[in-house]
């Protein structure tokens, strides 16, 4: 392993930057049929995102992340709560006001097979949104898909190709070279390379980073396998239930979680015991957590957490906990977190 | 060595396509022991389920031939008539598939199912099948299972199901138990239950095949690993071996690239270039050498899986494999 | 189970209720069109009209026109034909109902067996000479239009061979069931195949595509992994999940064949059903006739849609919580 592969850093860089994007107490509710309940998939979610950075969210199927991903560049309605993006309230701006707005922030989304028409040549497919927003002449047009190709690591033989013709990460290359057209200051990614294999899922993660440093950008990056979280991001979101369970920078995170949920994620995560590092130093210590997760639809009173928490104690079954600063700087929603 | 339960001698499967003959498995050899854990890994296109599905003769398209031996207890499965290997099936060997969601029929309940599986191999009645029913489902860690037996699949969550699964496969007690991505569809605190209940089975003396593209999961619970890229076997051997010092270009690529949660955060991954061969595509020579960084011109031909106990197929000198695998990424690194 | 069933009757009454007054207004609220004159005759006096009009309440608001021969058809039951004068309305309904139900569940009994059949075997030998053949002879019989299956069928069998080889055909028409069973079903047996062929295609070839569906599913293949046979997987898992839309579809066919959609096998065979009484008081415009079969067609096809819902329910444990 060559040195200047490794990130100089050990602990979390302090976290510069201006506010791009703020959301405060967003929440997503959907009826469910039938019932008089209601489905809490995005239950008060605060955050903030700075620029340049890489916020990662994470958590298992039905925590609400992709959810939330939508409700960020208000591709739902919230139900409550507003969001700010550069100092601008979009939550209730109107559908014509909210235009100006969305070439800035833009979504790359999980499955490339499903999120590109498949009717259409993969230069109209990045070309679409230059149009929409009026990009310029046809020439101009067709200089930027080609500069947007390059960019992703598409060849110019590829603008007349149709998406089945593209392998899975290139497929994905074209819906990040969709996202890029508009010059957006935000992407959101919504499992952008759960569906690939590792081999491509590498160069994928490696397209994002460069293109991060190439034009500043600000990822706000879902992901269900922590893994590729931690390797992306430079501070972290736990979500279970609709709610943020712990914010913290990525290396205090893995080194130190503070909440049990983040804890018992970890330790579930099966290590590849490559012999560098498995001898020396106690194995982390494997948490299995029991039962199921509770519907969204149907939350336990108190902390969402508590029905499965190895640490739980009467008073989490009554109030719930908030998600507060601590004094390192992270944010956790436990009434007794296992860190600072 | 113990004798094997399943020996696999020259596994080829082609399919017959609209481009013309297809091969998706190309001379796969592979055993597995009494009570071993083989663990297979590969991406999409290596072969590695379509060779699990040929082991139980499961491929049942006309468009597919399959040659070679698979000698199970001494018995070559692909030469026996249907109906003793209908007792081969679900009876000696079991299979759990990916996706539990669709793996069960949605229109009986759970307990019907595995019931069905426990007579059509054994004489005994409903009654009793029913009762044996329940004891597999606490077995493999359902609350309440004498009441959940009654529910239909779709009552059940994703963990739920491959429990139940898990459970079918194994009411007639299988010495071998083959899982195609047992867990890749379910979360990972739900994966860490059902691969402890694998050990579990497996502490109890089953043999299992492991099919999966995670290394982290292989890491876990294999004895042996099985390493295929576009139909072949590319490395073999003990789990400690192939992690610790892996041979194969190929098992590089899949170690280095897969961002871990402990260790040095890597500010670039290391790659492996190009896409995973399909089948159709794959060269006469190696199959890996269109994307291998250390390719030469040896690799004009086919390399043969040779080794010990540790056996790979690769032209490079078996001699500094770790040498060449640093020198091979700062290549990578460089250009 | 009661809450279902209780909804279920009360969107019932209410789609009967609305495709009531519909026929009601599209009868007397069409502008242009005055019942009087068409019930009179043609070249009526003004004084002949006003008595007609008179007679038969034509005078009267629209909502109590309506509500009295509402009243009429479903109260006191003695809602009469305006264009045979003294003719009840219910009576003509229940005398045609067995035959149009006659027609209908034979055909559907021979539909259903010879569908499930080619279908399932169509799908089975797949990829084999049969499965073409099989879909072929399905096609054959969707593309062949009733009344004129029909109208051969009667060419043949009356004229054509009536002298050889059909001698044993009976003349069109209908004999009850109750007054000899060996007569009745002789003289349905050519309705039966020729309404009965133009289904058993449609409903061969959409089985055929369910069952190959299902046979590519996850859980045939843990079925065959569990070591069943193939007769095994084919009859209890693939066929059997397959049936699921084939029923409804099923129902929706019944129902309205039974209400009254049978109408051209009906006619050409001369059988004096539902069908055959629509379509003759559609040529009279005779009102309350079409009330009275529009009103029995909409209750049978709701009927059909609420057994639909009722045995999807059953056959598919995923429909129960919806």
């Amino acid at each position: 392993m060559t040195a200047q592969d490794i990130v100089a850093v050990d602990t979390d860089a302090p976290p510069a930057g201006e506010v791009l994007l703020r959301a405060t107490d967003v929440t997503k509710h959907y009826p469910v049929r039938g019932r008089r309940q209601v489905l809490r998939a995005v239950d008060g979610v605060s955050l903030a995102v700075l620029g340049g950075e890489t916020l990662g969210v994470v958590g298992e199927s039905g925590c609400g992340k992709s959810t939330l991903g939508r409700c960020l560049v208000r591709l739902t309605e919230l139900t409550s709560g507003r969001v700010e993006f550069d100092g601008r309230d979009i939550s209730t701006l109107s559908a014509r006001r909210l235009r100006p707005v969305r070439p800035g922030m833009q979504l790359v989304f999980q499955d490339p097979q499903a999120s590109l028409n498949p009717r259409r040549r993969a230069g109209d497919i990045v070309a679409e949104p230059l149009l929409v927003h009026r990009y310029g002449n046809a020439s101009a047009v067709r200089r930027r898909v080609r500069e947007l190709f390059d960019v992703v690591g598409l060849a110019a033989a590829h603008l007349d190709r149709y998406p089945h013709e593209f392998s899975g990460g290139q497929r994905q290359r074209i819906g990040i070279a969709r996202a890029l057209a508009t010059n957006p200051k935000l992407i959101v990614a919504d499992e952008p390379v759960s569906a690939l294999d590792v081999s491509i899922q590498a160069q994928v993660l490696n397209l994002f980073a460069d293109l991060q440093e190439e034009f500043g950008l600000t990822y706000v990056f879902i992901a269900h396998d922590l893994g590729v979280v931690r390797h992306v991001s430079d501070r972290i979101a736990v979500m279970y239930l609709g709610e943020i369970v712990e914010l913290a920078g990525t290396e205090a995170l893995y080194s130190d979680p503070a909440h049990p949920y983040t804890q018992a994620l970890l330790s579930a995560v099966p290590d590849i015991d490559d012999g560098t590092f498995a001898e020396d130093g106690p194995t982390r210590e494997r948490i299995v957590l029991t039962g199921e997760v509770p519907s969204p639809a149907d939350k336990p009173t108190g902390c969402p957490f508590r029905t499965r928490c190895p640490y739980a104690q009467d008073l989490c079954a009554v109030e719930r906990p908030r998600l507060t600063p601590k004094a390192s700087g992270r944010q956790v929603a436990c009434h007794f977190p296992l860190a600072g | 060595m113990p004798e094997p339960l399943l020996d696999v001698r020259d596994l080829r499967v082609c399919f017959r396509t609209r481009q013309g003959l297809v091969t998706a498995v190309d001379g796969l050899s592979f055993s597995v022991a009494p009570g071993e854990v083989l663990g297979v890994v590969g991406e999409s296109g290596s072969g590695k389920s379509v060779s699990m599905l040929a082991v139980l003769r499961l491929l049942t398209s006309p468009n597919v031939t399959v040659s070679g031996e698979v000698l199970f207890r001494g018995r070559d499965l692909l030469a026996l008539p249907d109906k003793e290997m209908r007792a081969v099936r679900g009876r000696e060997i079991a299979m759990v598939f990916q996706d539990p969601m669709t793996a069960l029929t949605p229109v009986y309940t759970v307990g019907w199912q595995i019931a069905e599986a426990i007579r059509a191999h054994e004489q005994v009645s409903r009654k009793e099948a029913h009762a044996r029913a329940v004891r597999l489902l606490s077995d493999v860690g359902i609350p309440d299972a004498a009441s959940r037996l009654n529910a239909y699949p779709h009552e059940f969550s994703g963990g739920m199901r491959q429990r139940a699964v898990i459970a079918m496969a194994l009411s007639c007690s299988p010495s071998l138990l083959i899982a195609d991505e047992p867990t890749t569809a379910l979360d990972v605190t739900v994966q860490a239950q059902i691969l402890d209940l694998m050990r579990e089975l497996n502490a109890g003396g089953s043999a299992m095949v492991l099919i999966t593209h995670d290394m982290g999961v292989v890491s876990q619970i294999a004895d042996r690993v099985l390493v295929m890229y576009g139909g072949r076997a590319a490395e073999e051997g003990p789990r400690r071996a192939v992690f610790h010092g892996p041979r194969h270009p190929y098992t590089w690529g899949l170690l280095d690239s897969v961002p871990r949660v402990g260790g040095p955060r890597l500010r670039r991954l290391p790659t492996i270039a190009g896409v995973p061969v399909a089948p159709g595509g794959i060269p006469e020579g190696c199959a890996f050498a269109p994307r291998c960084r250390l390719r030469h011109d040896l690799c004009e031909e086919r390399p043969v899986l040779s080794g010990d106990t540790h056996l790979d197929a690769c032209w490079l000198p078996s001699g500094d494999r770790a040498g060449l695998r640093v020198s091979a990424r700062d290549t990578e690194a460089a250009s | 189970m009661l809450v279902f069933a209780l909804k279920r009757f009360a969107s019932a009454l209410l789609v009967m209720f609305a495709i009531s007054v519909l026929v009601f207004l599209i009868f007397f609220a069409t502008p242009g069109v005055d019942p009087a004159a068409r019930i009179a005759g043609r070249n009526a006096d003004p004084a002949t009209l006003a008595q007609v009009r008179h007679s038969f309440g034509l005078d009267r608001p629209m909502p109590i026109r309506y509500l009295l021969m509402m009243r009429h058809l479903l109260i006191d039951r003695d809602l009469e034909s305006f264009v045979n004068r003294g003719s009840r309305v219910i009576p003509q309904i229940i005398q045609a109902t067995p035959v149009t139900l006659s027609l209908v569940i034979g055909a559907a009994l021979i539909w259903m067996t010879a569908g499930i059949l080619m279908g399932t075997a169509a799908a089975t030998l797949r990829g084999r000479a049969a499965d073409p053949l099989i879909m072929l002879v399905g096609v054959v019989g969707v593309s062949l239009p009733a009344y004129w299956l029909g109208e051969v069928v009667n060419l043949l069998t009356q004229k054509q061979l009536h002298d050889s080889l059909f001698s044993w055909v009976p003349p069109p028409g209908y004999v009850g069931l109750g007054q000899d069973p060996g007569q009745w079903a002789l003289h349905m047996l050519f309705p039966w195949l020729t309404l009965a062929l133009l289904y058993a295609g449609i409903y061969a070839r959409l089985l055929r595509g369910e069952v190959v569906t299902a046979l590519n599913e996850d859980y045939v293949r843990t079925a065959r992994a569990k070591g069943l046979s193939e007769r095994r997987i084919l009859l209890r898992h693939a066929l059997r999940c397959s049936l699921i839309p084939i029923v409804s579809l099923f129902g929706l066919d019944f129902g309205a064949l039974v209400g009254g959609a049978a109408l051209l096998t009906e006619v050409v065979f001369g059988l004096p059903g539902i069908g055959k009484l629509t379509f003759d008081a559609l040529q009279n415009l005779d009102l309350p006739v079409i009330m009275g079969t529009v009103l029995y067609a909409a209750f049978f096809v709701v009927l059909a849609n609420a057994l639909v819902d009722i045995l999807y329910a059953r056959l598919d444990p995923r429909a129960r919580h919806a």
